[in-house]
């Protein structure tokens, strides 16, 4: 279980996060929505440790975040970030192999092995391991970090599962299937939270939604219940029509063309 | 690969302890040397060679394995830390650090401490460059990252200033200097081996074997570092305080070198390219490999310099600088848009 209680953080005097309190259980997968600027990677970034809220407390599986170690931390939950710039030319091989870096000391177990061998298949990326991680694609290098982050926690009960825009240069093929792996690993009973900015991709997979806007918990709650064109326009300010897919019974959305005001 | 380096280090010490301006058979040497482990005691030796072995030869070609050694793996480890292919300590002014705390410490010396004993005095050199290298490898840190990133053009640049800064107050004390300490301070700005003896030896030993034998375990620590100090602390990693552990290793054996050797420039850029070039990137390997390649390097280097226009000897750091500036140049020329210079 996440609980995280009244957060506020600010820098400066600018507040970032106001008063947000949410909790998650194991096997569900939140996904965090908002407009740019909402505060969903700071969010984030409080979440896992990074960021120290300025009141607020944030518990998981009982203790609070800043009384675990980061070794601690790093058994527990896993991070796939926006930003990954890695300095060195790796191979995909040994970067997935990072993640199981908490788990042993010198040289990796069996189990490692075998868990890295899991994820790199269930990412499509088994055929590119040797591959120096700088000459692949956006895409392909989101797939190699997504394998590692997945590699941290695999083996791991209940852990906690945090992705900021996950699938933000992935094709569609990609973006479906990391969201698939994240729901699946929410049946495994992981907690899985997200931040997305494609609002039917939300619909399509969370379990629930949180909006954020300007830095404070506007609406939670199921897909069915959150989203709606109202809320839509609330939070990005764009009329959208609501439809019903016939099949899943899910709502999707397609936004209503923007008038812009000729530029003098 | 190990094997080959390690082999290569041997070849290349027997030959530099047997080359020079007299000239030892490499059988002698094994002799020489075999007799002080108390083997081959039926044989005779010449009496000429062991003297110049033992007072010359040996410890020069110690020293160049440990410089050499030394300035491999803290180039590796430091350009692990700033995360930036191009952080060399003599670029980025740590060496420049260490070299002004060395000249500040010659000068007074001679005034103030005239009174200790010559290992001490050289503990007190060895430790004043080592602060000075900390103090500049902090500097450069400090200004170069921006949001938890370091910046190549700051970085460069910091290293520019503190190298001329470095240049120029060096320059203020050489007034100060009698002309046996202005003797020392041109060798350093140089870089040289030719201050080998025992003492020198023994007075970086420690210095150097301590990082020699610690950063090869920070392997994992610098390869999630490549990942961004972010990841490496949501992997686990106590990203503050492994380093400072690494900084503090690096610099001291930097410190040390430029101490007894002055500095000698390009090696921590030249040696982890090549390894890296050669078995990958990962710094489980690199660390001790860089280590053996420095010491391989740094012997070469010596010995052509020793050798190449006897009897007058070439400042070692003319001939690092002649191979380090082109792959240099070419890192910069290749990864011209990633650094945005």
């Amino acid at each position: 279980m996440l609980t995280a209680e009244t957060i506020t953080y600010q820098i400066g005097q600018r507040s970032l996060l106001k008063d947000i309190s949410f909790s998650v259980r194991p096997g569900e997968l939140l996904v965090i929505l908002g407009a740019n600027g909402a505060g969903k990677s700071t969010l984030l970034r409080n979440l896992s440790g990074e960021l120290k809220p300025l009141k607020g407390t944030i518990q998981l599986k009982g203790k609070t975040i800043s009384s675990y170690s980061t070794k601690e931390l790093a058994m527990l939950r896993a991070v796939m970030n926006q930003q990954n710039i890695v300095s060195l030319p790796f191979s995909v091989a040994e970067i997935v192999m990072m993640g199981r870096y908490p788990h042993y000391k010198n040289h990796p177990a069996e189990t490692d092995l075998q868990i890295v061998e899991e994820v790199t298949r269930l990412t499509g990326i088994s055929d590119m391991t040797e591959r120096s991680y700088p000459t692949l694609s956006g895409g392909e290098q989101q797939r190699v970090q997504l394998a590692r982050v997945l590699a941290q926690v695999w083996n791991i009960p209940n852990a906690l599962l945090l992705m900021d825009e996950p699938v933000a240069s992935l094709d569609i093929q990609y973006q479906q299937q990391t969201l698939a792996i994240a729901k699946n690993l929410a049946r495994r009973g992981f907690m899985v939270i997200s931040v997305l900015h494609d609002i039917n991709l939300a619909a399509q997979y969370a379990d629930r939604i949180l909006m954020l806007k300007n830095g404070r918990k506007w609406y939670d709650g199921s897909a069915a219940e959150v989203l709606t064109a109202k809320n839509i326009y609330e939070i990005f300010e764009i009329d959208s029509d609501v439809y019903t897919n016939p099949r899943t019974l899910k709502h999707f959305f397609i936004p209503k063309d923007v008038r812009i005001n000729s530029i003098p | 690969m190990y094997i080959f380096l390690v082999a290569a280090l041997f070849i290349a010490a027997a030959f530099s302890m047997s080359l020079g301006a007299v000239k030892i058979p490499v059988k002698e040497i094994f002799l020489i040397l075999g007799k002080k482990a108390g083997l081959f005691t039926q044989y005779t030796v010449s009496e000429r060679y062991e003297g110049v072995l033992h007072i010359v030869r040996i410890p020069r070609v110690l020293l160049g394995l440990l410089v050499g050694a030394a300035l491999g793996i803290s180039g590796t480890a430091i350009q692990g830390i700033f995360r930036n292919p191009l952080a060399e300590p003599s670029l980025i002014g740590i060496s420049a650090g260490a070299s002004l705390m060395a000249v500040i410490i010659i000068v007074m010396e001679i005034s103030l401490f005239a009174g200790l004993s010559n290992l001490l005095g050289y503990y007190l050199l060895v430790f004043g460059a080592f602060a000075g290298a900390g103090l500049a490898a902090l500097l450069v840190y400090q200004i170069s990252r921006t949001e938890g990133k370091s910046n190549v053009a700051t970085m460069l640049l910091a290293g520019i200033a503190i190298n001329a800064l470095a240049g120029a107050l060096t320059g203020l004390i050489t007034f100060a200097a009698d002309d046996q300490q202005l003797r020392n301070i041109t060798f350093w700005m140089l870089g040289s081996l030719a201050g080998a003896t025992w003492e020198t030896v023994l007075s970086i030993l420690p210095f150097i074997l301590v990082p020699l034998a610690l950063l090869p375990r920070m392997g994992k620590a610098l390869n999630t570092f490549a990942l961004g100090e972010v990841q490496a602390s949501q992997l686990g990693l106590k990203v503050n305080s492994v380093k400072r552990n690494i900084v503090i290793l690096a610099t001291m054996a930097v410190g040390a070198s430029v101490a007894v050797s002055g500095i000698i420039g390009f090696v921590g850029l030249l040696v982890p390219h090549t390894i890296r070039l050669i078995i990958g990137v990962d710094h489980k390997h690199v660390l001790p490999a860089s280590a053996l390649l420095g010491a391989l390097m740094l012997t070469l280097a010596d010995l052509l310099c020793r050798t190449l226009i006897a009897p007058v000897e070439l400042p070692i750091g003319v001939i690092t600088a002649l191979l380090g500036t082109p792959l240099f140049l070419y890192i910069l020329i290749k990864d011209k848009k990633k650094f945005a210079l």
